[in-house]
Formats: structure tokens, sequence, C-alpha cells
């Protein structure tokens, strides 16, 4: 899932100067797991808003509203009938929420709460780490599972730097070292074979920005349409 | 002029090279005196690339200055700064500048070095590097398209005898040489019953090995290197050496170490050399040498 965090209350409130009626637009999805955009998220950050608004002496209505994605356009439909009353949208979702409910209402500011962080796993309560950098050309099976493009400060692809020190990375000792772990999975796996395979250069071109990508089976109906 | 490194390499019982570090800025002084001092005295000079991730002059430059001054220049090239298309042009141009020596290698990430906000780029890794080299070595770029006249480096390489865990870097080791590694400058090594095991493991067989010597100046330095530059680990006996040293004359000691080895690593034939790294202290190079006599 994509994990995100809010970002510092001061730099949100900044994003608010001047505006009267400001709609805060939660996120049921990704950002709800991770405790960052979810309906009680978007609950406390309107909460807090407000009470900044009532402290600084600021006329300043704050309502909220989560539904159920912002990353798809149907849930915007109930949106549509007020979001006139408000002057600016504050989204708690991820980069790509915020900017679609931004291309559907485009006659309204709509400003990020989040800072989006990573594609990751839910390590224990509360602890996200990133899993997978959507490099358009999986290695896994090359690498026991263990991702060097996204583990590997350097995504190196052909074992460890110089760097890897006792088990742990050198640009940040409190992680582990990829290729460490990665060598450990393979010998578990008996595929030490894998390891000494030379892998050539990444094809960084499967992953032009922006990336686009239509199902097979709608590829039919787009061409189709006019 | 002396011979290239390639043919050092070849007819050469020991080999000797050393380190030099480009200036940060435009005074290059201190850095011809050391040229200077140095380029007689050891079979090829290694210009670091950007050393530590801390912008400096560029290795190219600094090894165009070494040939100028007769020397022979071993050009260090990182993955660090460099996409595949600016670390080919890289290769053309050390080329074209006479420059036939090339140490491939990974390099620190830059938030170790004095530009902590740079992106990192990592388009290539060492052993990607080297196979880049190789192809260009017969003509070829990496995407595959024929060169107007085509290279002829003597590549190299860095392993690290201290790497815990040892296996995935002997892995590694041995994929640079496949890739095209004609030779091996170490990280610092200061256990030599350590750096044997190594050898016994790593069969370098067909590769020029040159240990690395990286100068201690005090027992402090060495404290500060076991505890934060992974891979390097110096024993307690020559810390204490260090320690024992009267005070301001611990880099005495240090180069006393150094020659020591460098005379056990010649005398007891374990590897084809040395490669000193003696880190800002380039003009005490010559003493480390006449010690290790």
């Amino acid at each position: 899932m994509i994990v995100a965090k809010r970002k510092p209350l001061e730099q949100i409130e900044g994003f608010l100067e001047g505006a009267e009626r400001v709609l805060v637009v939660g996120c049921g999805t990704c950002v709800a797991v991770c405790m960052a955009g979810g309906e009680k998220e978007v609950e406390i950050l309107a909460e807090q808003l407000r009470m900044r608004a009532k402290l600084a002496g600021r006329r300043q209505q704050i309502d909220e509203v989560t539904v159920t994605r912002q990353c798809d356009r149907e849930y915007f439909a109930p949106l549509a009938a007020c979001v006139d009353q408000y002057d600016l949208l504050l989204s708690t979702a991820c980069g790509a929420g915020v900017q679609f409910l931004a291309e559907r209402f485009d006659h309204k500011p709509v400003l990020p709460a989040l800072n989006t962080l990573f594609i990751g796993v839910a390590e224990g309560p509360g602890v996200w780490s990133q899993r997978c950098t959507a490099c358009a050309d999986c290695i896994l099976d090359q690498t026991g599972g263990i991702c060097p493009m996204t583990m590997c400060a350097k995504n190196l692809l052909n074992g460890p730097c110089g760097g890897t020190n006792h088990g742990k990375c050198e640009v940040d000792g409190t992680k582990d070292c990829a290729w460490t772990l990665i060598y450990r999975r393979l010998e578990k796996l008996g595929r030490l074979d894998l390891l000494k395979k030379i892998q050539l250069p990444k094809d960084y071109s499967v992953a032009t920005k922006p990336a686009r990508f239509t199902h097979e089976a709608f590829q039919k109906a787009e061409n189709q349409e006019p | 002029m002396g011979v290239p490194f390639r043919q050092a390499c070849q007819e050469k019982k020991f080999v000797i090279t050393a380190e030099i570090g480009p200036p940060k800025g435009t005074d290059i002084e201190p850095l011809i005196h050391h040229i200077e001092l140095l380029k007689d005295k050891v079979d090829g000079l290694n210009v670091t690339d950007n050393q530590s991730s801390v912008m400096r002059v560029s290795s190219m430059a600094v090894c165009r200055l070494i040939l100028d001054h007769g020397g022979e220049p071993i050009l260090q090239l990182t993955c660090r700064d460099r996409n595949r298309l600016a670390l080919q042009s890289e290769l053309l141009s050390a080329w074209v500048l006479g420059i036939r020596n090339v140490l491939c290698l990974t390099g620190d990430y830059v938030t170790v070095g004095d530009h902590p906000q740079a992106k990192p780029v990592f388009d290539l890794d060492s052993v990607q590097l080297l196979v880049t080299v190789s192809g260009m070595n017969e003509g070829k770029d990496l995407a595959g398209n024929d060169l107007q006249g085509k290279t002829d480096f003597f590549a190299g390489a860095v392993v690290t005898p201290e790497a815990d865990p040892i296996e995935p870097q002997i892995i590694k080791f041995h994929k640079k040489i496949a890739a095209g590694a004609q030779f091996f400058q170490t990280q610092a090594i200061y256990d030599l019953d350590n750096f044997k095991r190594f050898l016994d493991r790593a069969q370098p067989n067909g590769v020029k090995l040159l240990a690395g010597i990286v100068l201690l100046v005090s027992a402090g330095m060495a404290r500060y290197m076991n505890k934060n530059v992974p891979g390097i680990m110096v024993p307690d006996h020559l810390i204490d050496r260090l320690a024992s040293a009267p005070k301001g004359k611990a880099i005495e000691m240090g180069i006393q170490i150094a020659g020591e080895m460098i005379r056990k690593i010649r005398d007891e034939k374990l590897c084809d050399g040395v490669h000193i790294m003696a880190i800002g202290k380039e003009e005490r190079v010559p003493d480390i040498l006449r010690t290790a006599e």
C-alpha cells in the first residue's frame, strides 16, 4: 500500500491563509490504514485547524468529509454537490489522490495535507517500511524475494558494496544490508547460483514517467473511443 | 616516464601504487608537488573520484596532470554521479587524453559527503561498469553501437577482504573478474592472517591483486576507523603500538607499521603488490617505501 504522513500543522495552516470556508477531504484506503488521512485523522486535523483559527481570531469554517478512495472518480460524485460552498479543498490522500481530486474540481484550489512516503508494508503496529519502487521490471525471482532496487540505497544489482557492515548498511546503520539479506535467503533456498550470474544494467526506459497502463481487456474499448 | 601500469603488472614481482586525492578548489600547487614527489617511486597513481562524496576537481583532470608531469595515472571511476551516458563519455574522454588504466567502483553514497541533498545516480553498479569497459575495449558501447576507434583500458576493481559476511563479497569478486577486471586494489588490510584466509578462499588466479595499505596516523584514527568504516579492522596490538608512541610521533609509528606490512606482504609473496592510501599525508609515502625496503 501507499504510506504517507501528515505535513506539519504549521505548513497546512499556511495553506489555508485567506480561505474562509475549507473542506478537508479524507481518503478511506491506504492512508486510512497508515493512520495519516482516513476518517479519524481528518476529524483530528479539522478540529486542530478549527482550534488554531479560533486562537488566532480568524473567522474560518472548516468542514470534513471522507470518501472511499480519491484515486477513483466514482467516489467523487457525492462531493460535487457541496464543493462550490468552499474556497479551498484540503486533501489527506496520497499525491495521486490529491491530483485526481484537483483534476475533478479544477475550479477550486486543492492542497495536500500529507507527504507521500513510499509503497510499503506494515511491519508492526504503527510501523511501515518501503518494499517496492515500482521499477516496472520486477526481478524478485532472481533475488530471493528481496528487492535490491528498493532495499539497497545504491540499488545495486550484483551484490554488496564495500559499505556492507556486519549485515547492516553504511548509509544508515539501523538498516539491514539488502545484499546480506539476499545472500542469506538464497543460501537458505539453495539458490546461490542466482547470485553468481552477472546482472546486466537495468532498462529504465520501461519506467519512463508518467506511466500509463490499460488492461488488455479494455484496450479495444479504449481504441474505439472517439 | 616509467613503464605503463599494465606492463609493470606483467613484468614486476612486486607492484606499488599510491593514491592521490584531487583538491577541493583550484589551487593545484600541493597536488603537483605530490605528483612530482611520487611519480617515479610508484608504478601507478590512483586518482580518487569525488572521494567520500565530497565535491572536488575531477579524477580525469588530475590524471591528465599526472601524465603531463610524466607519471602513470589510474582513473578511479564511480557510479554515484554519472549515468551510463556520462560514464561512457568519461571513459572515451579519458582514453583520448592518454589515460590507460581505470579502477571501477560503486562509489560512496551521497549522504556521507558534503552535498547530502544531491540526487544519487547509481544507474550502473561496479560489475556493470566493468562490463561496459570490456565492451568499449571491444569497440562497442553499452547499447551495442560501434565505436569509431576503441579503447584498450587496463581495468581494475576493488574488493574488501575484511567484509562480513565474506561469502557474497567473494562471489562479487569473481563476477568482477568475469566482467573484465584484470587487477584489484583492496580495501585497507591490517591483519595479515585474515588476509591470507581471504586469499585462500578468494583464489585470485589470473588477476593482479594489490593489498590496500592505509597509513595510520594515530591510535584515535585507528579506533575511529574500526568503529565507523565498514570493512576495516585494525587489530588491538597495532592500536597499542600507536598509543605507545611519544606525543606527536604516532605518525612515525604508523609509517613503521605500514612499512613492516609491505615488507611482509612482499617477502612472504602474499599477493602481487600494495596500494598505499596515505589520505592527506601523501608527502610521507616515500618514508613508508623507505621503511619497507
